[in-house]
């Protein structure tokens, strides 16, 4: 009898709650004007985007402009989560080095990167690092890769499937791809921290699998590295997947960090959206529903993976 | 048996060691030069830069605006006077831990790393001042705050474990009475002029948020533990849905919806004001977290243990607060550090929100035409407080751990 009571009267409290939060909400916009529609996504906009992949301008309506910030999210996303992965497993796996030198230099990684908030290390990498790029010539010149304060030209397949290496031209740089340093800002500050904790899951992953595993392998004549690609990792991958399953998610969360670096990702067009037209109860509506469906999007891919990854009862 | 059949020394040399570890092989030997040349001109190139290069007049300008904000200056001995308490009261704690009858094993009354954390203490308090060109005034206040830091460590430390045990008791309740003591002291009230939150900045504002988000998430991520546990499925889907919406959404999007909705959500005029209302956001945000925490914590003890205490004759709550907690508390310790760790992070993104907690100040001080392009010294000088604060919350919540570990509790009695 006392379990129910407990429960009635949790319940009734959370629904006397709930319900005076959602009457004043009601009562309160109706007074602002403000009650909950629709319609104005259809409006015109009336500012531009500093990025975006699919054409947009100004005149172009507000779903549009939402819709062109959350695929530039989805984009850094998606290349976040790459790169990520490839930093995260390389340092997770140079724990167990031999050389003692690049065990430390992975553990260091970790410890620092872990420590410092990623909002600080995102304008660190924006205001200090890719602003600082020079120009032109003096551009950093890497293999097939150019990195100027007017953006990161990549090579790439030009017209008619043609390699084509950045070039200058007339002291501006031209590349088939070419990435904005806000872009180039989020991306690095993301991989490297969320790398960080990938790498931790990695560890993890790699130390579950038992010793006797290497040693097995070394008999054999299996080289450290290819011991670690055959043999161990297939198996630490049991654990790691579970794990990079919230890393990811924190990944894409921590994409809407991106205005702190100027990249025009959708919580950013979702502010400016609300600053022009109020509409606050709609916006966050959008702004949660669309981070839910991309956390339950990846939740579903790395399902998915685990399945696939764990052992196979016959 | 002779001294000649004793097995040779094959422990290796540190030298030997080292030469195995960074020579083993040929690609060992490869990396460990191309590593350390690469390290060795980074260290090179970022001492080169910080005594060379860098122009740290930016932080010596605004020392007091990254620490208090705009905190009225007629106002601030009250900061002063809450430091000093502090200070005293860290001292105490620290000897007291000192006095327990597990560590007068050592006989020693500063151990090495008592000596070493003491050492740092006094060689900050000596160069920090000094390197911020504080006026001598406050450079006297710094260096009288670490000695009372020191001379209450050594004060407790020395007589302590002769004072009455319900004294001892005493000293832990210090803490939660300084809370309130500061609160009052840094908000006004009692007498005392009030100081508007939005008053409050830098360190300050960063170290409120956090710590009133740390407290009170707590027991709120306590409670959604237990109902996510519960076998009552009100509470249990109550818990899950709060937790798996909260974790479902980005921090700041639950800033923007504090900011931004929260006014509408509650009737006029009781809406808290900004500060408050991102502090309050925080602390919602970090229990979802806490909850998860403390439910792998609760998983970890065996369902024979609430059996056992409820066959005693135990209540309920008795059984969960005197057998299960104890237990689930000690396993989910360093997680819930870490989410504490996370969120004194997370205090950033005020920033995002037009708060001028420390990375707020930082980008005002830079929005300055006379500091313009100074970013690098101040988000280097932010990074390095951060990473102290976090690395020094890990490190104790390590040493917490060992000392809560059932392993050591017979050193403990004895």
């Amino acid at each position: 009898m006392v379990p129910f009571a407990v429960q009635a009267a949790a319940g009734l409290l959370v629904l006397v709650i709930v319900a005076f939060l959602l009457g004043n909400l009601v009562r309160n916009l109706t007074a602002a004007g403000l009650l909950l529609s629709w319609s104005w996504l259809d409006n015109p906009a009336g500012f531009d985007l500093a990025e975006s992949s699919i054409p947009f301008s100004a005149s172009q309506p507000y779903w549009l402009a939402l819709l062109a910030g959350l695929v530039n999210t989805l984009k850094v996303v998606v290349v976040g989560l790459v790169g990520a992965t490839l930093l995260g497993t390389v340092v997770g796996s140079a724990a167990f080095s031999t050389n003692g030198l690049l065990k430390r230099v992975a553990r260091s990684y970790v410890e620092l990167v872990r420590n410092i908030p990623l909002l600080l290390q995102l304008v660190f990498w924006y205001f200090v690092v890719f602003l600082a790029l020079p120009n032109g010539a003096g551009a950093i010149q890497l293999p097939g890769i150019v990195l100027a304060k007017s953006g990161l030209y990549l090579g790439w397949f030009g017209e008619g499937w043609q390699w084509q290496l950045p070039h200058l031209q007339e002291g501006v740089w031209q590349a088939p791809l070419r990435l904005t340093v806000e872009f180039g800002a989020l991306l690095t500050g993301l991989v490297v921290y969320t790398a960080a904790f990938i790498a931790e899951v990695v560890r993890g992953g790699i130390a579950a699998v038992p010793q006797g595993q290497w040693e097995a392998a070394r008999s054999l004549g299996f080289s450290p590295l290819v011991t670690l690609r055959r043999i161990v990792m297939p198996q630490a991958l049991r654990v790691i997947v579970p794990g990079l399953n919230s890393q990811y998610i924190s990944l894409a969360k921590n994409s809407s960090l991106a205005v702190a670096c100027g990249y025009t990702d959708l919580y950013s067009v979702a502010e400016t959206t609300l600053n022009q037209t109020g509409r606050a109860v709609e916006v966050v509506v959008l702004l949660l529903g669309s981070y839910l469906v991309i956390d339950l999007l990846i939740s579903a891919l790395m399902n998915g993976l685990n399945a696939a990854v764990q052992l196979k009862d016959r | 048996m002779p001294a000649s059949f004793a097995p040779p020394s094959v422990s290796p040399s540190r030298w030997q060691r080292l030469r195995t570890e960074l020579f083993g092989s040929r690609v060992d030997g490869l990396i460990s030069i191309a590593l350390g040349a690469a390290l060795v001109a980074i260290a090179l190139g970022l001492l080169k830069w910080t005594f060379f290069q860098a122009q740290w007049a930016v932080i010596q300008a605004n020392s007091t605006l990254f620490a208090v904000g705009r905190y009225p200056i007629d106002q601030q001995w009250r900061l002063w006077l809450l430091t000093g308490l502090l200070a005293a009261a860290s001292g105490l704690s620290w000897g007291l831990l000192r006095a327990l009858p597990r560590d007068q094993t050592t006989g020693q009354l500063w151990p090495f790393n008592d000596r070493l954390a003491a050492g740092v203490l006094v060689a900050l308090a000596l160069v920090a001042p000094l390197w911020l060109q504080l006026s001598l005034a406050i450079q006297l206040r710094w260096w009288g705050i670490t000695a009372l830091v020191l001379v209450g460590r050594w004060a407790m430390a020395r007589w302590g474990s002769g004072l009455p045990r319900g004294i001892k008791r005493l000293v832990p309740l210090i803490w939660p009475g300084l809370y309130l003591v500061g609160m009052v002291l840094i908000s006004g009230g009692l007498g005392l002029i009030q100081v508007a939150p939005s008053q409050w900045g830098g360190l300050l504002l960063t170290l409120v948020a956090s710590s009133f988000a740390i407290l009170i998430c707590f027991p709120l991520g306590l409670v959604l533990a237990l109902g996510r546990r519960s076998e009552l499925p009100l509470l249990r889907w109550g818990s899950v849905v709060y937790i798996e919406f909260i974790r479902g959404a980005p921090l700041i999007t639950l800033l923007f919806l504090g900011q931004n909705i929260l006014g509408f959500l509650l009737p006029g005029g009781l809406a808290p004001d900004r500060v408050w209302r991102a502090a309050w956001v925080l602390t919602f945000f970090a229990a979802a977290y806490v909850a998860e925490a403390l439910r792998s914590g609760l998983a970890a003890v065996p369902r024979g243990q609430l059996e056992a205490a409820q066959s005693l004759g135990m209540t309920m709550p008795q059984s969960l607060v005197q057998v299960v907690l104890p237990q689930a508390l000690r396993v989910a310790l360093p997680a819930v550090v870490g989410q504490f760790i996370t969120l004194l992070q997370d205090t950033t993104l005020l920033s995002l929100i037009g708060l001028l907690d420390l990375l707020g100040t930082a980008r005002a001080v830079m929005a300055n035409p006379a500091f313009l392009g100074k970013s690098a010294e101040v988000y280097l000088v932010l990074a390095v407080l951060f990473w102290c604060c976090c690395a020094a919350l890990g490190l104790g919540s390590r040493a917490l751990e060992t000392r809560l570990n059932p392993s050591d509790q017979t050193r403990y009695q004895r």
